[in-house]
């Protein structure tokens, strides 16, 4: 059963056609990756799915319900959550800080401003937080200033503040971008591991292939804003349109 | 205590022990002594420490967690002024009534200008609550005269209603305590003068400070430092930040409205001139100069401001030929034509530099530069322990 299903979105940015006729099918508790060179339309429609940009045609389906027009804060209550090619968190508060705003968000929508309660005397939720920091390694950095750590440990925690709303559908922009291969082999056996625990799909884009085989049950190539292929790992490698697009025609 | 850990209640008691003792710290010279210019412990001027020491934290709480900086708070100022005479003129001079009034009414013309104003954030925010403060200002000049009684300002008059009146003082008062008595106590040359009106301030201010921390150290205050720090991923994370900063842009408010209602029970006089811009630019000024975003900040900003502005201006020309005297006549005048655009009413000039050099040197402010004294005196301390003590203060200074 597919999760998430995008039919024929089209987006266009003055005169450069960025997505036309884009098909894509998630099915729930896979990892789908999408790959493509540069310019390939692949952010456009990441952002086409969180809400960041409107396609100018199309519909995009989470669950059976459309995500056009909601607000990006709407489709994350839905279940969809992102994580950046440049980690977006919470700089100036501590690690621990950062990963208790997901908790205390709740996911219906409704406000509750917790005016007059402290932040410490929520022991559920400072152990649901912990509990997080445990399961990325990081509970030693609990009292850490979010923004002096590694960028390495940024992506943890981002990671760590997606995951802890329990999301089911985890979209990940180049999550090994800009990594040394250790660091990037310590994520890819952290999204194995997280896959393990809990049902959760994810949408991976990413440039690495050793990244994207190592954990893609179906993979999509994307060349100037429109899929080539769908199709599993093993038939991905040997693909002729997948060279030619990456290598250029002469290949 | 009362639901704050250890650092906090001994910071709400060291504000209580001040504000209890300021009638006595701040009138440290005795009355005939040439210093005594210095005091600044008279009613007029420690009332003013109080009410802007309370604007000031509520505008913290604005500026200091979610970083939007607001320059038309002066607009709620008035707003609760206008309120609280108002009260005076239909029910009678108990100042509760006015207090409760002016808090209410500035919250509701809060959320009336948050709502419109934050739908926007930076510059264009500033601007527009700007706008809003210039529109009320003009507004209560002219076209509200009605309500405002425009150009010579609100006061009761003999005929106003004042229904609750009965027989009871005819200046504002709490239950009969007028807020312009006082009692004087007299210590050898010294004089200390306690007035009504001031601790009246001060109790409040002690509520508006307890408030502040703890929605400083509450989940919503977590909330608005989240929304300072990255509004992206507050969006990515499924809470839209407005509902959290226009409940922080009313707490302001009606933080503002208190001090406004305030000023008009000390004195029951409300004018347009309140919602200036150069009113909104102060609170600015006073937040910024003490330490945007920590807690005691403000009301050290306000002190300190507030202090600079009546000392300053106080010394005029005869003061300075009192200075400058002994030196040789050309020297002397010399000296004073400096120093005179300085003091008296060019004291901005000098409030001016003060600022620069404490946003340059100190841009954590005031508290900033505590923390660097505070620092600085425990490492002299630490080279003169013995050996072994220095041990641990190698070891205490990088986690310092």
């Amino acid at each position: 059963m597919s999760i998430l299903e995008v039919k024929d979105v089209n987006k266009r940015f003055g005169g450069l056609q960025a997505l036309s006729h884009v098909n894509l099918s998630v099915a729930e508790n896979s990892v789908h990756a999408i790959i493509g060179p540069n310019g390939a339309g692949k952010s456009t429609l990441l952002n086409c799915l969180v809400g960041k940009l409107i396609p100018d045609t199309g519909s995009v389906m989470f669950d059976g319900q459309s995500v056009l027009g909601r607000k990006p804060y709407e489709i994350n209550q839905m279940g969809i959550a992102r994580v950046f090619q440049t980690p977006e968190i919470f700089g100036d508060l501590t690690v621990i800080e950062n990963v208790l705003i997901p908790c205390f968000a709740k996911r219906d929508g409704t406000y509750r401003m917790h005016a007059f309660e402290q932040v410490r005397r929520e022991r559920a939720l400072v152990e649901e937080a912990e509990h997080m920091l445990e399961d990325v390694n990081m509970q030693d950095k609990r009292d850490m200033h979010a923004a002096s750590m590694s960028r390495g440990d940024k992506r943890r925690l981002e990671m760590a503040m997606c995951l802890v709303q329990q999301p089911r559908l985890l979209l990940l922009d180049e999550p090994t971008a800009g990594m040394a291969r250790a660091d990037t082999n310590n994520t890819i056996d952290l999204l194995k591991e997280i896959k393990q625990k809990r049902d959760i799909t994810m949408c991976i884009i990413e440039h690495d292939m050793h990244v994207v085989f190592s954990l893609a049950d179906r993979i999509t190539v994307l060349a100037q804003g429109t899929p080539l292929v769908e199709d599993v790992p093993e038939n991905i490698k040997g693909h002729p349109k997948v060279q030619e697009a990456y290598l250029g025609e002469a290949a | 205590m009362l639901g704050l850990d250890r650092k906090d209640t001994i910071l709400l008691l060291v504000v209580a022990l001040m504000a209890l003792l300021a009638p006595v710290l701040l009138n440290p010279f005795p009355v005939n002594s040439p210093l005594a210019q210095f005091n600044a412990g008279y009613p007029d001027l420690m009332q003013r420490f109080a009410i802007f020491g309370i604007f000031a934290i509520g505008f913290n709480i604005l500026f200091g967690l979610t970083g939007y900086l607001s320059f038309g708070h002066a607009a709620f100022l008035g707003v609760g002024s206008y309120s609280a005479v108002w009260m005076f003129k239909l029910l009678g001079y108990n100042v509760i009534p006015a207090i409760i009034l002016s808090i209410i009414v500035a919250g509701l013309f809060a959320l009336l200008i948050g709502w419109i104003s934050l739908r926007r954030s930076g510059i264009y925010f500033s601007i527009l609550t700007l706008a809003f403060a210039e529109m009320s200002f003009r507004l209560a000049y002219s076209v509200l005269t009605p309500l405002t009684n425009g150009e010579t300002g609100l006061q009761v008059y003999t005929d106003d209603p004042q229904i609750l009146l009965g027989d009871g003082p005819h200046v504002p008062h709490l239950f009969g305590m007028m807020m312009r008595s006082s009692t004087t106590i007299h210590a050898g040359p010294w004089e200390f003068t306690l007035p009504v009106g001031y601790y009246v301030c001060a109790v409040l201010l002690l509520a508006s400070f307890y408030l502040a921390i703890r929605i400083f150290r509450s989940p919503f205050g977590m909330m608005l430092r989240a929304i300072k720090s990255n509004q992206t991923r507050m969006n990515y994370t499924g809470l839209s930040p407005r509902p959290y900063t226009l409940a922080a842009f009313v707490i302001s408010g009606m933080y503002a409205g208190l001090a406004g209602g305030l000023m008009a029970s000390m004195d029951p006089l409300a004018g347009a001139e309140r919602m200036q811009w150069t009113a909104s630019g102060e609170v600015v000024l006073m937040t910024i100069l003490g330490g945007a975003g920590t807690l005691i900040g403000p009301i050290l900003g306000a002190g300190f401001i507030k202090y600079c502005e009546n000392i300053f201006s106080k010394i005029n020309e005869g003061v300075l030929h009192g200075w400058f005297g002994g030196l040789p006549d050309g020297v002397e005048n010399a000296l004073i034509w400096v120093a005179e655009h300085f003091v008296g009413s060019g004291w901005h000039l000098t409030l001016g530099l003060l600022f620069m050099l404490v946003v340059t040197f100190l841009p954590g402010g005031l508290v900033e530069g505590g923390q660097r004294i505070g620092r600085f005196a425990f490492r002299r301390r630490d080279r003169k322990a013995s050996d072994a003590e220095s041990d641990a203060a190698k070891q205490r200074n990088p986690a310092e």
